[in-house]
């Protein structure tokens, strides 16, 4: 596991290092053409990005999960989902539970984010929680905790708030210079030839960045995925449980309202996915969930690195791998699995939308009373009469 | 000369390097081991606390099934009292806890007013959870020995390993054979 971190890591600092280093081309091209200096531009871009990088480390997760309207659950609130979650924190050897979180959202989704293992948090809709049996949840559980564990929340915060900055720079750059008036072209009288190819540079390269910038985002946040996918086979020994949860997510198509481009990577699945698309391409943040469950399907019972890698090359006919090699090596004997027995208690479909929608009550500060004739009573958090009668056998409860 | 005596330093300063790093990594791995045992340890503790109030609950409703319920209060005495003994030992005792837990919940699916009780449901949720928690804490306690024991064995860290004095861990197996088997329901 540490050999894979490691190299992880080596690959991330590439990466973030590319990008960085294309922020501040942008910076020193723009500064030269506005205001002849390009170290004066350099310094804005360096500042915009300190700025953004800040407020994404020690801000990021809570306006992740503020925006997505989460609302944070104890273990009484949801013994499952909180005893899931322990146990994948338990097989990845992850040293703190993470805090969880549900959206009321009906719509399919769960993320992951939190800067380090030691202060993370995982996500997930109502609309899912109440999709999803044990397994499944299991699943989907481990997927998000393998993002915590590969430290992918941290990489695709800082290469997010990276892409922004491009983003922001380009954009504002290149309105300014097409529409409004540029600082020094006009009183500028050494040499027009100088003047113009910085010009064309600049223009080029506020063009070609953010899309750049964009595809490398998209293509390391696509190999995140398959690494996700099979580090949480290997912690639940049970690919079957994630592939049947995503069938499920794959066959709703329901957009979450609170995701945005620059979050995207964070989710199990693409938020803005489209019903039965199933070509890849470069724009996109995830794989196509089809073919994540066709390698999933193909593991053969193995649970391992090795039976990952050999299912993903057996799905794209022997090419691309998605396991860096000092990985394969590790440990997924899947002789000795956990027990499936605990399905047999598994809630149905209808217990789970009951369940979900007691807890999502419960967390708007609403009491509830359940009538001896089978009635639920929803106090609201403002109720202020001493008791209420039951509107179905006209009992009456204190409150 | 003068080269010849550089190269030697060089050498000699890269085999330091060498052997600190792998020494280090060593460690680090060998302490993995340590905190995924101290884990097993949480989880099987957890299951001794849950059981008193399984009893507590269940003893109402299951008058005839006194056997049953003696064998898993048995075996949960037995696991506590021989818990600072070896992995060995150890995980025979546990299987057979969990073997006689597994026996007792499958008998209470005959008692339909047992299984409609609320503070039954939830503890049975916090057991097979926690059967899964000791499950997986196994599960990565058995992979970072696996890894502890290959990087002692394999080549070139063994000679690290060998000259330290670092040995390999143990597997902690899942011994009672019956741990395995679908539990038997009497219906006597």
């Amino acid at each position: 596991m540490w050999e894979q971190i490691r190299s992880n890591q080596i690959r991330s600092a590439v990466l973030v290092i590319g990008m960085g280093a294309l922020l501040f081309v942008i910076g020193y091209f723009l500064g030269l053409y506005f205001f002849d200096s390009g170290i004066g531009g350099l310094l804005i871009a360096i500042a915009l990005w300190l700025i953004m990088t800040l407020v994404g480390y020690f801000q990021g997760d809570s306006i992740l999960l503020a925006s997505a309207g989460a609302k944070k659950i104890k273990h009484d609130d949801h013994p499952r989902l909180y005893n899931i979650v322990e146990e994948m924190r338990i097989a990845s050897g992850l040293p703190k539970t993470p805090d969880i979180y549900i959206i009321d959202d009906p719509s399919l989704n769960a993320f992951a984010t939190g800067r380090d293992p030691n202060k993370a948090a995982v996500a997930i809709t109502s609309g899912l929680l109440q999709q999803l049996n044990r397994d499944e949840l299991q699943g989907v559980m481990a997927h998000e905790i393998s993002h915590i564990k590969n430290r992918d929340v941290l990489l695709m915060a800082m290469t997010s708030v990276l892409l922004g900055a491009i983003v922001m720079l380009s954009w504002y750059g290149s309105r300014i210079m097409i529409f409004g008036g540029g600082g020094s072209r006009r009183d500028s009288s050494s040499g027009g030839a100088a003047q113009g190819i910085i010009m064309i540079v600049a223009l080029l390269l506020m063009i070609l960045a953010p899309i750049f910038a964009q595809l490398i985002y998209f293509a390391i946040s696509r190999k995140r995925e398959y690494l996700a996918d099979a580090s949480a086979a290997m912690y639940t020994r049970y690919p079957e449980g994630l592939a049947s949860a995503l069938e499920k997510l794959g066959a709703s198509s329901g957009q979450l309202k609170s995701a945005n481009q620059a979050t995207a990577p964070m989710y199990i699945v693409n938020p803005f996915r489209k019903k039965g698309r199933a070509a890849t391409d470069l724009s996109s943040t995830h794989p196509p969930i089809s073919e994540r469950i066709r390698i999933l399907r193909a593991m053969g019972g193995g649970a391992s690195y090795i039976d990952y890698e050999t299912a993903y090359k057996q799905v794209h006919k022997g090419k691309g791998s998605v396991i860096p090699a000092s990985a394969m090596s590790l440990a997924g004997d899947s002789s000795q699995t956990v027990s499936r027995a605990s399905t047999a208690d598994d809630p149905g479909r209808l217990e789970r939308t009951r369940e979900t929608s007691d807890v999502m009550w419960k967390l708007s500060d609403y009491k509830t009373i359940e009538c001896p004739c089978g009635t639920k009573l929803r106090i609201p958090p403002h109720f202020s009469d001493k008791s209420i009668q039951c509107p179905h056998c006209g009992q009456k409860h204190m409150l | 000369m003068e080269i010849v005596l550089w190269v030697l330093l060089g050498i000699v300063v890269l085999l330091l390097l060498f052997y600190v790093f792998t020494y280090n990594g060593l460690v680090r791995l060998r302490n993995q081991v340590k905190n995924a045992w101290a884990q097993i340890d949480v989880q099987l503790k957890r299951r001794y606390d849950l059981i008193p109030n399984l009893m507590e609950t269940v003893k109402g409703y299951m008058k005839h099934e006194r056997e049953t319920l003696e064998a898993v209060t048995n075996a949960r005495n037995l696991a506590q009292k021989i818990s600072d003994s070896g992995a060995a030992a150890r995980s025979k005792a546990e299987g057979e806890l969990s073997s006689a837990l597994s026996r007792l919940l499958a008998v209470a699916e005959n008692y339909p007013d047992l299984k409609a009780n609320q503070n039954f449901l939830a503890l049975q949720e916090e057991l097979a959870s926690t059967e899964n928690k000791i499950s997986f804490s196994r599960q990565f306690y058995n992979d970072s020995v696996l890894n502890y024991n290959n990087k002692i064995q394999m080549f070139p860290s063994n000679i690290v390993a060998g000259m330290s004095g670092f040995k390999t861990g143990e597997f902690f197996e899942v011994t009672a054979a019956n741990e395995r088997e679908a539990p038997k329901v009497s219906f006597s």
